[in-house]
């Protein structure tokens, strides 16, 4: 990513500076939104590169992410969100960055609130650190049927970790190596962070959550509606609970 | 009503499936978006077999007469055929998936090629 000359100086965080930074964003079809969200991202930090994983995207969004400085990585044609983000881990992963932050290409993620879930990560509290919409900050709305879904969602987790999370499918997050290892190795397909989220527990890997706001979405719709977030609510109920007899995956060896 | 011995058997051939199907989860060969439809067959006839007065009321309501277990034939060819539709689906997409990706990978080849 190139270092142009800014209108005002950024401040960011000595430890921050320090680390091998990237972000990591998956975007399918998001040409109206990416932009911004790349421009957002270099006003938080001018020093973090960025990987956009383009989901078999039928529009410009690889191209505009490129001529925003990012880094675009094409996936051939869509393999869901889950793939589309291990991709991005991957390639963290095999260029040894050392932090890596999550932010979807759609725009509901605001990049100025990063220095929040980035917090923990550096101070060595947690591993990984998810923006969650319910703890603490206000102003997320979203439809009744949604909403059940969380709930029961963040129950079932809470249950299986031993620890109280609110907001099991956040995409916004903090990474350090190790997790970025993890994840680079196994992620789940379909509804990754709820299913990360146990796995990340099970490796005894540090979480936590910290409150965040999200955006409406400004441009499209979410691709996820009432009668496919019961099919998707079966099968992730039941990867957790199969989840519960299987052994752990090592995670990646870092090689000398 | 069915015969005892059937209801028992079909019943412990039913459980085999529900089984087998979460060792496959578990182990990692099947994968939970294409083990939903076959959970739902292994339940579905658990319930039929082993639930006899269920399985006779809804024999009579399709006017099976005299041997209620042809509709746990019924049910369950009906799930075999919705299995393999779903299959018949899934294959279709792999096929048009596996095209692009041959495409790809010879098109970066012969621009690798032309480099050297």
């Amino acid at each position: 990513m190139s270092t142009d000359v800014r209108e005002r100086p950024v401040v960011v965080d000595e430890r921050l500076r320090a680390l091998r930074r990237i972000a990591i964003v998956p975007a399918m079809n998001e040409e109206p939104n990416i932009g911004r969200v790349l421009e957002e991202l270099r006003a938080f930090d001018p020093g973090l590169e960025v990987v956009v994983v383009s989901d078999g995207s039928t529009d410009r969004t690889a191209e505009v992410a490129e001529a925003h400085g990012a880094h675009a990585i094409r996936l051939p044609f869509n393999l869901g969100i889950g793939g589309a983000v291990q991709t991005g881990f991957r390639y963290a992963w095999e260029n040894g960055f050392e932090l890596a932050v999550r932010v979807d290409g759609d725009g509901q993620h605001d990049p100025s609130q990063l220095d929040r879930v980035i917090a923990p990560v550096l101070a060595d509290e947690a591993d990984i650190v998810v923006g969650s919409r319910f703890a603490g900050a206000e102003g997320y709305r979203s439809s009744a049927t949604r909403r059940i879904g969380i709930r029961i969602l963040a129950w079932v987790v809470s249950a299986i970790a031993r620890q109280r999370v609110t907001d099991t499918t956040s995409g916004f997050q903090a990474l350090n190596r190790r997790a970025i290892a993890l994840f680079a190795a196994d992620y789940p397909h379909d509804y990754p962070e709820v299913e990360g989220m146990v796995m990340t527990i099970k490796h005894r890997l540090r979480l936590q959550e910290v409150g965040v706001t999200m955006r409406e979405r400004e441009h499209g719709r979410s691709s996820i509606g009432a009668a496919a977030s019961v099919y998707y609510m079966a099968k992730v109920l039941l990867a957790l609970f199969v989840g519960l007899f299987r052994r752990n995956v090592v995670p990646l060896e870092e090689k000398e | 009503m069915t015969p005892l011995k059937i209801s028992i058997a079909a019943t412990l051939a039913s459980l085999v499936l529900v089984v087998v199907v979460f060792e496959l989860i578990r182990s990692r060969r099947l994968r939970e978006r294409y083990a939903l439809l076959w959970l739902l067959t292994g339940v579905v006839l658990v319930v039929l077999s082993a639930w006899r007065g269920g399985l006779n009321t809804i024999a009579g309501w399709l006017g099976v007469r005299g041997y209620p277990p042809a509709v746990l034939f019924a049910v369950g060819l009906l799930f075999v055929i919705l299995v393999l539709l779903h299959y018949s689906t899934v294959i279709s997409r792999l096929t048009d998936q596996n095209v692009v990706l041959a495409q790809r990978l010879a098109l970066l080849e012969a621009k690798l090629r032309e480099r050297g």
